[in-house]
């Protein structure tokens, strides 16, 4: 079933049971993903594309379904194999930044190397990473000096540090303003032409989306455009 | 890292980490007293016994470790100097007295500084004979706790004395007195608490230990080289003082258990998105576990310097406050001791918050709020 692809789906499904009823999240999924594609997945709320984020992230595993990302089949993945997968495989963008709000801006990047095994020292890539984020010297600053868009740009370094196969940003401009969301973009889809980064984008934005090759709409649990 | 992480977790609640580490100090403290308390009277004993400078100690059969439960007859003080060795015998009451550490004790001085050697007198002297009933003599360390200075009127076994030396102390008894005087007070007419003896060659000791424990006359008598009779004088051999030890350690313990347990459960809570930021990037449980390990064992160790240094401060008001009463000692192995101690609660603490941080749902602790 690999056939090259970075990421490939086959009838996911996912139920989360909220006391005694089971909620069906994802209903029969199929998605394909070459490496260094750069994915938009739209939808509206409670369409199932968080949860499909986590199941490719190793968050949560799938109820039924196949799922093989970077040749990693993470039907059968223990907890600890997810863990794994999330220090070098994959690596996420959050919406709210999610940054350590105790530790600075540098911390929190070498948090990432330390957990993914690498050395503490960054290699030259990172540091062209670094360069073409714009946020060398506000390294040593605590999240709560930096402006959205700066703690955005952590978050993505702290995520390409450890060198993922897969970058899933969930939804990485909707706390910013139109020129933090625009900038934001721009990196992304800078990162992935020059270092061939694969990118999974969730947004409700079509303009944001259009920075992606290709959009894929979710509702109701299924993939219903683009696939 | 997982240092970097857990020093910053510290730092930025410091209200909550300062008195954790206070919390957690405060058994230590607690415990190092105690065991400076128990050292502190046993040595203070020690020192004061071994001061008389006699060879051998002769106490009645009933008595015990702490206290001589009745006494013996004056006059056996008379018969004791006729054995073989014994150059002087003797005999001394000791009588109990509100707070002063082993009470006070009832003498002939003029036969106890033959033993003994002379009191070192810092002002006045002894009383004028053994019927004087006016007077008494203090230790220095006495004197400073009550504040008392030579010729001062003083309060003790329900009558008033004047003081008619302060001398230096360590030696004894805090309060001395004449042996009559002490013996009438006490309704103890003729008795001694007990009698020391002084031989004539040191090396005779075990000799005249031997001979009395094998004559049908002596045997009833607990007869003890003064070497024995201090070698007794230790918190193993005080029971009820090793269960208190230990009931004060089990409380130590219990302590810095709750104390951490209730601090790291709200710190993980407080944490709970940060916890799951970790686990998104790669955190494994033992990870997560390890951190609050972590934080807890430097509160444990806080918490055990800070006690130290409390035990320091408690010693010096101790010591400048009530000399008399409570001979206070540190004993620096006990810090290795209060540690364990800690840590054993500190980490028993927090790994039921750690556990259950480490179980956290990655997904529900990101959508923490």
């Amino acid at each position: 079933m690999n056939n090259g692809h970075m990421i490939e789906i086959r009838d996911l499904h996912k139920v989360y049971r909220l006391g005694k009823v089971d909620v069906p999240a994802l209903r029969g999924v199929d998605l394909s993903v070459p490496p260094g594609e750069f994915l938009a997945i739209a939808g509206p709320s409670g369409s199932g594309k968080s949860t499909l984020f986590h199941i490719i992230g190793g968050l949560t595993p799938p109820s039924s379904g196949t799922v093989r990302v970077s040749g990693q089949e993470l039907a059968d993945m223990t907890d600890a194999g997810r863990t794994n997968l999330r220090k070098r495989t994959v690596a996420f963008v959050f919406q709210k930044f999610n940054l350590l709000p105790n530790l600075t801006a540098r911390d929190n990047i070498a948090v990432a190397r330390y957990l993914a095994g690498m050395s503490s020292q960054p290699t030259p890539e990172f540091e062209e990473i670094l360069r073409l984020l714009g946020i060398a010297n506000r390294l040593d600053q605590k999240p709560s000096t930096l402006s959205g868009g700066e703690q955005q740009r952590v978050a993505i370094a702290r995520a390409l540090v450890s060198h993922p196969a897969i970058l899933l940003a969930d939804e990485p401009t909707g706390n910013l303003d139109t020129e933090n969301s625009k900038a934001v973009l721009e990196i992304l889809r800078d990162l992935n032409e020059r270092l061939g980064q694969t990118i999974l984008m969730i947004t409700h934005n079509p303009e944001a989306a259009a920075y992606g090759h290709r959009t894929v709409l979710m509702r109701d649990g299924k993939i219903v455009e683009g696939m | 890292m997982t240092a970097r992480i857990v020093l910053e977790n510290l730092k930025h609640k410091p209200m909550r980490s300062l008195l954790s580490i206070l919390l957690v100090g405060v058994p230590v403290t607690l415990i190092l007293c105690l065991v400076g308390l128990s050292h502190g009277m046993i040595e203070d004993t020690q020192r004061r016994t071994r001061a008389i400078g006699a060879d051998v100690i002769v106490r009645p059969e009933a008595s015990n470790m702490l206290s001589a439960n009745g006494s013996m007859p004056e006059a056996v003080a008379g018969a004791l100097v006729k054995l073989p060795h014994v150059r002087m015998a003797v005999g001394v009451l000791n009588v109990l007295v509100d707070g002063v550490f082993m009470g006070a004790a009832g003498i002939d001085m003029v036969q106890f500084e033959r033993m003994s050697g002379p009191f070192r007198f810092l002002q006045g002297g002894p009383f004028e004979g053994p019927n004087d009933r006016r007077d008494v003599m203090v230790d220095e360390d006495f004197a400073d706790e009550r504040h008392i200075q030579m010729g001062d009127s003083i309060t003790l076994l329900n009558r008033k004395w004047r003081v008619c030396g302060i001398f230096e102390g360590g030696k004894l008894a805090k309060v001395v007195l004449p042996l009559k005087v002490l013996q009438d007070l006490s309704v103890n007419t003729n008795k001694v608490t007990q009698i020391y003896l002084k031989l004539d060659d040191p090396a005779n000791t075990q000799a005249v230990i031997d001979y009395m424990q094998r004559d049908p006359t002596w045997q009833d008598y607990k007869t003890y080289s003064m070497k024995q009779f201090m070698d007794l004088f230790t918190i193993e051999n005080i029971k009820p003082l090793k269960e208190f030890v230990w009931v004060i350690v089990t409380i130590g313990v219990v302590i810095g258990f709750a104390v951490t347990c209730l601090s790291m459960y709200m710190a993980v809570l407080q944490r709970t998105r940060e916890i799951g930021i970790l686990k998104s990037l790669g955190g494994s449980n033992a990870f997560i576990l390890r951190i609050i390990l972590a934080e807890a064992f430097i509160m444990g160790v806080g918490g055990t310097a800070l006690g130290i240094v409390m035990s320091f401060g408690a010693w010096w008001l101790i010591k400048t406050l009530l000399p008399a009463s409570i001979p206070m000692t540190i004993v620096p192995i006990w810090w290795f001791y209060a540690l364990g101690i800690t840590l054993v609660g500190t980490l028993l603490g927090a790994l039921y918050p750690g556990l259950t941080a480490a179980r956290h749902d990655p997904i529900e602790a990101l959508a923490y709020e």
